[in-house]
C-alpha cells in the first residue's frame, strides 16, 4: 500500500555548467562575445551600450534615444525598417535600463544576412527624424498620464525620487521633460553613445564561419567611432528620509505600499548571502512576507522583496498592493517580520528549503543558450567572471542560522528604510 | 516540431511525455478541462477561486508548496474561461516529488475552512488589484456582457462581482471538486529531462489508484448569431479616452480560425502593421492601437482597441478604425504582406520550442482541443491560408451587426 504521507527521497540538486563565450575585441574597440548553439534555428544579437549622459539631470533622454533607433536612417525610413524586419520574421527591440541601453535582434538563421545590414545602418547612420520624434513624445506623454493613475507606479516613482535623489537613477520622465526634448540633444547623445568603443556585442546561436566574417566586416571594420569616449564618473548618493510618506487617494480600494533603501551590489562579497536572506524574507512564493501577509492574513494578492543590482549601488525594495482597511496592519506586519529576522534564529529546515529552492531556480534559469548570455552579462557588467556562480553556489550551501542573522542585522533595518503609501491609511 | 508519446491509465488519465535531455529540469503540467465557462451564472469566479484552493493542502499532504520548494521546484497555475492549468518545474532528479504532490490533490483536497477563508480574501484583493483599482481595469467586466448575451463567456474568469467570491461555501467547493477534478477530466504532460518508461512507472504508482469519477458532459448554451450592432458608453476617472470594438469570430476548431488570427496580425502585429502604420504613424489618430483574437475554444471575440490622441473624438477614432477594416474587406491583401505575417508565425513557433514549460502547455492544450499531434500541424495551417481566405473571412467578420462597441470616456 502506497504511503502518501511520506515525501519521495530528496536528491541533491546539480550545480550549473555555464557556456563560456568566445571573446574578441575589434580594432574599433567593439567587444564581442559569441555563444555557440549549433542546433538552434534562431540567432540573437544584442548590442549593449553604457548609458552616456549629457548631464546627470538629463537621464530621461537615454530611453528616448533607445526607442528612436528604429525610426530611420539616412537611407531607410522607419516604415522600411519595420517592413523588412517583420517580413523576415525578426524582432528588433530597443531596451533601456538604468546603466545600459541595448538594441537586440532575434532572427531566424536563414535570414540573418538580410537583417544584419539593417542593424549596421542603424548603428552608423540613424538620423532621428523630427516627425518620428514628435510622434514618440506625443504617444509616450499619453502613456505616462495613464501610468500616473496607477498607485503602484506612483509609489515606485516616489521611492526612486527619494532614495536615488541627486543621481541619474532618481531622474524620472514627466510631461515637462518630454516637452523639453530637443532633437539636437538626441542626435548628440547618439554620436556619443552609439559607437563601437562603447559597445559590447553578445551573439548567440549557430554562428558559423561565414556569419562571423559578415559580423567582422559590418561591425568590426566598417563601424567607426564618432566621438571621444566620455569618461565615466562615479555617483554620490545622498542620505534619504526614513519617514513614512503618505500620498492620499480618497477613492482608492487598495493602497500601494513600498519600502526600501540603498544596499550593496553584486561586486560586494556579501551579495549572494544578501540574496539568500532576501529570498527567505520576501523573494519567493514561500517567503515569510508571502506566508504571513497573503497566505495567513489574506491582506494582498502579492507581496515581495527584491534586491536590485546597479553599477553604482544596490537597492532593496519591498512592495505590495493591499486593501485600504489593512494598510496599517500590513506595515506593522512587515516591521514585525524585520524584527523576527534580526532577532530570532532561523530554523535549519527553513534554511535548507530556501537553499534548495534557489539552487533549483539557478538550474532552471539555464533554459536555452540565450539564458547563458544573460547569466554571463549579469556578472560581466559587475566586473566579475562566471566563476561567480561557483562562489554563489558555495555561499548557498554554506548558509546557516548564524550567517542569516548576521546578514539580517547588517542589511535589514526597517527603521532606516524609506516608506511610502499611495492610497489610504 | 515536438515529439511525444501518449498513454492512458485505466482511470482515464491521459499522459503525454516529451523528452528533452538538453535541460536538467522537468515539467509536470496538468490541465483540468474546466474553466469559467463551466460556472453557474450565480457563482461566477468559482473556477479561479478553486484554483487557489488547490494550494491549500491535500488529503495526505498539509502543505503543497514547501515540499516542492524543498526539492528545488516551483509551481503556478492559471484559470481561463476554458481551462485550469497547473504546472511544476523542478530539477529532473526530483521528478517523483511532483507526482506525489499532484496525485494527492487529484485524489482529494483537505478542504480546510481556514484556506477557504483566506483565499476568498486573497482573490478579492486580486479582483481589486487587477480589475477595480486600475485605470481601464474593468473593461472586460463591461465588454464581455455586451458581446455575449447567452454564452458563459459573458463573465470574466475573476467573476462578475466580488459578492460571488465572498459567498463561496465549502459544500460548493467539494461539489466542484467531485465534478471536475477527476482523472478522466485531466491531461498530464511530463516534459524535459525525463524518460518514457520512468514516467509510465511513476504515473501508475501515484495516479493509478485514483478513482475515475463520473464523466462530465459539457452542455453550454451557445451564443446565437448577433443581429444588431451594440453600443455602450461609460465614464471613468481615467486621463485618456479609450475605444473597444469586439466582433464575434470563429471558434478554435473552425478552419477559419487561422485566417482570422492572421487578420489580427496584418492589422496590428509589429510596427509594420496596418493599424499602427496608418493610425499611429501616418495619421496621428491614436497613441496606441491593437487588434487581437481572444483564442477561446467556443465562439471567439476579435477585438480592436485603441486610445485616441487628445484632439480626436471617440466618434472620429471609431470612423478611422472602420476605414481600415473596410480596406481589408474591399482590397485583396498583397502576397508579400501575407507572407510577412506567416513568417512571423514561423519564428514565434521556434521561440515556443525553447522552453520545456511552453512545450508542455502547448501539448496539453492541443490534446484537450483535439489531439496533441495537431500542435505540430499549426504552422502548416497558417501557411495554407490564402489571400482569398483573408478576404472572405474579413468580410464575414467586420460587419456592424456583428460588432459591440464600447466607448470608455475620461
Amino acid at each position: 500500500m502506497l504511503n502518501r504521507t511520506v515525501a519521495p527521497h530528496f536528491k541533491e540538486i546539480k550545480d550549473v555548467n555555464l557556456v563560456e563565450p568566445e571573446k574578441m575585441v575589434y580594432a574599433n574597440g567593439l567587444k564581442t562575445f559569441i555563444f555557440q548553439a549549433p542546433d538552434l534555428d534562431l540567432i540573437k544579437l544584442e548590442f549593449t551600450f553604457d548609458n552616456i549622459l549629457l548631464k546627470e539631470e538629463l537621464a530621461t533622454l537615454n530611453p528616448v534615444l533607445s526607442s528612436m533607433l528604429r525610426e530611420g536612417t539616412e537611407s531607410l525610413t522607419s516604415k522600411q525598417i519595420a517592413d523588412t524586419v517583420d517580413f523576415y520574421g525578426a524582432y528588433l527591440m530597443p531596451e533601456y535600463s538604468f546603466d545600459q541601453s541595448s538594441l537586440t535582434v532575434y532572427t531566424m538563421h536563414k535570414y540573418v544576412d538580410k537583417i544584419l545590414p539593417i542593424l549596421a545602418d542603424i548603428l552608423q547612420h540613424s538620423i532621428i527624424p523630427q516627425a518620428e520624434l514628435d510622434t514618440h513624445i506625443r504617444n509616450n506623454k499619453q502613456s505616462l498620464q495613464i501610468s500616473l493613475q496607477k498607485n503602484d507606479v506612483l509609489a515606485r516613482r516616489n521611492f526612486y525620487k527619494e532614495v536615488f535623489k541627486g543621481t541619474r537613477y532618481g531622474v524620472l520622465p514627466t510631461e515637462e521633460t518630454y516637452d523639453a526634448i530637443e532633437r539636437a540633444h538626441i542626435v548628440e547623445l547618439y554620436r556619443k553613445q552609439i559607437q563601437p568603443a562603447n559597445c559590447n556585442l553578445f551573439i548567440a546561436g549557430n554562428i558559423d564561419a561565414n556569419l562571423k566574417s559578415l559580423i567582422a566586416t559590418l561591425f568590426g571594420q566598417e563601424w567607426e567611432n564618432t566621438h571621444e569616449l566620455v569618461k565615466k564618473t562615479s555617483l554620490e548618493f545622498q542620505p534619504y528620509s526614513s519617514e513614512l510618506l503618505i500620498k492620499e487617494k480618497p477613492e482608492a480600494l487598495q493602497s500601494a505600499v513600498r519600502l526600501g533603501g540603498l544596499t550593496i551590489n553584486r561586486r560586494h562579497i556579501d551579495f549572494p548571502a544578501l540574496q539568500f536572506v532576501n529570498t527567505l524574507f520576501g523573494g519567493f512564493f514561500g517567503s515569510r512576507l508571502m506566508r504571513n501577509i497573503r497566505e495567513e492574513k489574506g491582506y494582498t494578492y502579492s507581496i515581495g522583496s527584491y534586491i536590485g543590482n546597479l553599477r553604482h549601488t544596490g537597492f532593496i525594495t519591498i512592495a505590495s498592493e493591499v486593501g485600504v482597511d489593512v494598510t496599517q496592519n500590513t506595515l506593522s506586519e512587515i516591521q514585525k517580520e524585520f524584527e523576527i529576522l534580526r532577532n530570532e534564529k532561523t530554523s535549519e529546515e527553513e534554511i535548507a528549503l530556501v537553499r534548495n529552492y534557489m539552487q533549483g531556480m539557478l538550474l532552471g534559469s539555464l533554459e536555452s543558450i540565450f539564458s547563458h548570455v544573460d547569466k554571463f552579462k549579469a556578472v560581466y557588467f559587475s566586473g566579475l567572471g562566471t566563476e561567480y556562480y561557483q562562489y554563489y553556489s558555495y555561499i548557498l550551501k554554506d548558509m546557516n542560522a548564524d550567517k542569516v542573522q548576521d546578514i539580517a542585522q547588517r542589511y535589514f533595518d526597517y527603521d532606516k528604510l524609506f516608506k511610502v503609501v499611495v492610497g489610504k491609511i | 516540431m515536438i515529439n511525444f508519446n501518449r498513454f492512458k491509465l485505466d482511470n482515464g488519465l491521459t499522459v503525454l511525455v516529451h523528452e528533452d535531455h538538453t535541460t536538467a529540469m522537468a515539467v509536470v503540467n496538468i490541465l483540468y478541462k474546466v474553466g469559467a465557462r463551466d460556472e453557474s451564472p450565480e457563482q461566477t469566479g468559482f473556477a479561479h477561486l478553486f484554483e487557489h484552493l488547490m494550494f491549500g493542502g491535500s488529503i495526505n499532504i498539509p502543505n503543497y508548496d514547501a515540499p516542492l520548494q524543498s526539492v528545488g521546484g516551483e509551481n503556478n497555475a492559471f484559470t481561463s474561461n476554458d481551462i485550469t492549468n497547473y504546472y511544476i518545474t523542478l530539477p529532473s532528479n526530483n521528478l517523483e516529488t511532483a507526482f506525489w504532490l499532484e496525485s494527492d490533490r487529484m485524489l482529494s483536497l483537505a478542504f480546510s475552512e481556514q484556506s477557504l477563508e483566506v483565499q476568498r480574501q486573497v482573490v478579492c484583493e486580486e479582483f481589486k488589484q487587477r480589475y477595480l483599482n486600475q485605470p481601464y481595469g474593468d473593461v472586460w467586466l463591461k465588454l464581455r456582457p455586451l458581446a455575449y448575451k447567452v454564452h458563459p463567456y459573458r463573465w470574466a474568469t475573476i467573476g462578475k462581482e466580488l459578492r460571488h467570491i465572498e459567498e463561496a461555501k465549502m459544500e460548493d467547493v467539494k461539489a466542484f471538486f467531485q465534478k471536475f477534478y477527476t482523472p478522466q477530466n485531466a491531461i498530464m504532460v511530463v516534459a524535459g529531462d525525463v524518460n518514457l518508461e520512468e514516467v509510465k512507472a511513476l504515473a501508475e504508482k501515484w495516479f493509478g489508484d485514483i478513482p475515475a469519477g463520473n464523466a462530465y458532459e459539457r452542455n453550454l448554451p451557445q451564443e446565437p448569431k448577433q443581429e444588431e450592432a451594440r453600443f455602450e458608453s461609460v465614464e471613468a476617472d481615467v486621463p485618456v479616452d479609450a475605444l473597444y470594438i469586439a466582433f464575434h469570430g470563429p471558434d478554435r476548431l473552425s478552419p477559419d480560425y487561422y485566417a482570422t488570427d492572421l487578420i489580427s496580425d496584418l492589422l496590428s502585429r509589429g510596427s509594420s502593421s496596418r493599424l499602427y502604420r496608418s493610425l499611429v504613424k501616418e495619421n496621428q489618430v491614436f497613441s496606441e492601437i491593437n487588434a487581437y483574437m481572444m483564442g477561446s475554444i467556443d465562439t471567439n471575440l476579435f477585438v480592436v482597441e485603441g486610445k485616441p490622441l487628445p484632439h480626436i473624438s471617440l466618434e472620429d477614432a471609431e470612423k478611422h478604425i472602420w476605414t481600415e477594416l473596410e480596406k481589408i474587406k474591399s482590397e485583396l491583401v498583397a502576397e508579400n504582406e501575407l507572407q510577412k505575417v506567416k513568417n512571423k508565425v514561423e519564428s514565434t513557433m521556434l521561440f515556443a520550442e525553447l522552453s520545456i514549460l511552453d512545450k508542455a502547455m502547448n501539448l496539453a492544450f492541443f490534446e484537450m482541443l483535439s489531439k496533441a499531434e495537431d500542435y505540430n500541424q499549426d504552422v502548416a495551417k497558417y501557411s495554407a491560408v490564402t489571400i482569398e481566405d483573408i478576404h472572405r473571412v474579413a468580410n464575414s467578420l467586420f460587419v456592424k451587426e456583428n460588432s459591440s462597441t464600447l466607448f470608455y470616456k475620461s
